[in-house]
């Protein structure tokens, strides 16, 4: 299965210049006081996640030689780390990067049927970025919500308890810009037991 | 059941309010000064006679492991809070992290004062956004109100707390990647000894150790370490949060006593099985890591570590995943495979070969598509992979497809039987 966050190959945009944004190059030395002075290489999965966010979501051949400089490391140190984790995407993704969990917890409780959902309402295969950039689907492995399962991740956010209808919702409201509710969806307060279940 | 004044989680789901002023009405912080005047070996050694043992999955006597850590090595002491949790079915940390993260904060300061530990980093995955920023204003609260920083509480103890995010690997919840990982380098285990406690986060003496071990030692030393230890049975003692998801009416996260019979914890938390207990097919009682337990063993087994080790499986981290007989038990396992496959770090052969073949083999096997042998071989190669790589991520590979075997054997035979007789 494709994932932009698990392959190896490194994109190296045309004509792009990967430069610090002024706020985040102050978010720079905050992070690199955390570790000893002498260790300011432990701060390179939190620059490279500055710098995705600075990217649209992805990171570019540029933007991981800017963080290798940063912390003064060589830059294949950079991308061993970069190909390791999944969160960090080598490829561009769409502005929704919709993650469904898939596993066992996930998936005893309906996960499938939502991977059937997002490829209808985002017109795009698993592993795919849809046409209009809106979405890339994929589906990834336990996020930890198990409790509040089946669920999902989009962006940032975490978005629980679903159903096919829910979930078909919050994927057409994310089409038509509107704003939708994160957490679970049937406002159920985090994993307390209380709520109703008819499968 | 656990009665309500013996929980130590008032706000595991997050209805009062998480910050420091519902935090203090809850004692948290409250006489945190005195705590840390006990002085670091009394700590050791309440935290040793509440025989509380890891929970983070091994079940590591948690005051041993604490007792590790050198007085005076010359070098700065580390403590290293695990919250990469990432074993499938586990969702308790997250919650302590959201909705009680000072709770958290004042077992980082009394722990790593124990361990002579100026400096404590909380490794948290990075998939917990809204956690982690949560748990980033708990920080700046503490700071702010000089409950850690400079001269702690006032007890005269310098103690600094950062927070560093993770990047989605699973085997960084193992103690040494995530050791590596936090000194920026990829997540692979390192070879032990050396341990940890003699040389580990950059090379100094580090303790790595679970979210909920540490939340829970500042109410240990409150209430007595003899409070602690008269819940549950001996070297199974106090309170365990246990996360129920699958097929349950009501899947959720909850606080009991330690050696709750799992029927029980099922039915009285969770609303019962879908379909009433009868409906029941299997339990995976402690995460994807361990082997799962059929209906019959299911009626009367207890939650605790001894116990379930008994039955040939384990309590891991206590996330009880539920499957009623709606479900296509190879299916459940071969996804946890999946999983495996997923998130070997590719380090030793074993597991990065292993995990993979085991996969492959594990899918076929949904359709019946194999012969009688291949089972005899896919054991064969668990055992090949048990106990032959660094970390214990093959053995948990492993594990999940014996128990399979253990207790669920006949139905992949008739499944290569009926698949047999469609071919023919």
């Amino acid at each position: 299965m494709h994932h932009p966050g698990t392959n190896n190959k490194v994109y190296k945009k045309i004509n792009d210049n990967f430069e610090w944004s002024s706020e985040n190059f102050k978010k720079i030395s905050e992070i690199i006081k955390k570790y000893p002075s002498n260790r300011i290489q432990s701060a390179v999965i939190p620059l490279l996640d500055l710098a995705q966010r600075q990217n649209n979501g992805w990171l570019s051949k540029n933007s991981m030689e800017k963080v290798a400089e940063t912390l003064s490391m060589s830059y294949i140190r950079v991308m061993e780390v970069a190909t390791f984790y999944s969160m960090f995407n080598l490829e561009p993704i769409g502005k929704n990067f919709v993650q469904i969990c898939r596993t066992t917890p996930c998936w005893l409780r309906g996960s499938d049927k939502l991977s059937k959902v997002a490829q209808e309402v985002c017109e795009t295969n698993i592993g795919e970025t849809s046409d209009d950039e809106i979405f890339t689907v994929v589906e990834v492995e336990c996020l930890g919500a198990c409790c509040n399962a089946p669920m999902v991740q989009i962006n940032d956010d975490y978005y629980e308890d679903l159903d096919e209808e829910s979930f078909k919702k919050i994927l057409q409201d994310l089409k038509d810009n509107k704003s939708i509710k994160v957490g679970s969806q049937i406002g159920r307060k985090s994993s307390q037991p209380e709520r109703k279940f008819d499968a | 059941m656990l009665k309500e004044k013996d929980k130590i989680f008032k706000n595991l789901y997050g209805f009062e309010d998480w910050k420091l002023e519902g935090a203090k009405k809850r004692g948290i912080w409250s006489n945190t000064k005195e705590l840390i005047k006990m002085g670091s070996e009394k700590i050791v050694e309440e935290i040793k006679n509440s025989q509380l043992r890891g929970r983070g999955g091994a079940g590591f006597p948690a005051g041993l492991k604490w007792s590790f850590m050198p007085k005076d090595s010359g070098k700065d002491h580390y403590l290293v809070v695990n919250a990469d949790e990432s074993e499938p079915g586990t969702c308790k940390d997250r919650e302590i992290m959201r909705n009680d993260p000072h709770l958290l904060l004042e077992g980082c300061l009394v722990a790593a004062f124990a361990m002579h530990a100026h400096t404590c980093y909380i490794y948290i995955r990075g998939e917990y956004y809204s956690e982690s920023s949560n748990l980033q204003k708990a920080i700046d609260e503490a700071y702010a109100n000089n409950l850690v920083g400079k001269n702690a509480c006032g007890t005269g103890w310098d103690f600094d707390i950062y927070l560093h995010r993770g990047a989605g690997a699973y085997i960084c919840g193992e103690e040494t990647a995530l050791l590596e990982s936090l000194e920026g380098k990829k997540g692979q285990p390192r070879l032990k000894p050396p341990f940890p406690a003699g040389a580990g986060l950059y090379g100094c003496p580090t303790t790595v150790t679970n979210v909920e071990t540490v939340a829970v030692s500042p109410t240990i030393l409150r209430r007595g370490s003899k409070w602690f230890a008269d819940l549950g049975s001996p070297n199974n003692t106090g309170t365990k949060i246990f996360s129920i998801s699958g097929h349950v009416n009501n899947p959720c996260n909850v606080e009991e006593e330690m050696g709750i019979p799992l029927k029980d914890l099922i039915e009285k938390h969770a609303g019962g099985v879908i379909g009433g207990w009868e409906n029941l097919l299997a339990v995976i009682p402690g995460g994807a890591s361990v082997p799962l337990l059929p209906k019959s063993i299911c009626d009367t087994v207890k939650m605790d570590f001894d116990s379930l080790k008994e039955v040939q499986s384990g309590l891991g981290t206590a996330a009880v995943i539920v499957m009623n007989k709606s479900t296509d038990i190879v299916e459940a396992i071969a996804r946890l495979s999946h999983f495996y496959k997923h998130e070997s770090c590719g380090q030793c052969t074993p597991c990065r070969e292993g995990t993979g073949w085991m996969y492959r083999m594990m899918e076929k096997m949904i359709h019946g598509n194999v012969e009688h042998q291949d089972i005899d071989k896919i054991l064969d190669v668990t055992k090949q992979i048990e106990g032959h790589t660094i970390c214990a991520l093959g053995d948990a590979a492993a594990w999940p497809i014996q128990g399979l075997f253990r207790h669920f054997r006949p139905e992949i035979e008739k499944r290569i039987q009926e698949r047999n007789r469609r071919v023919a």
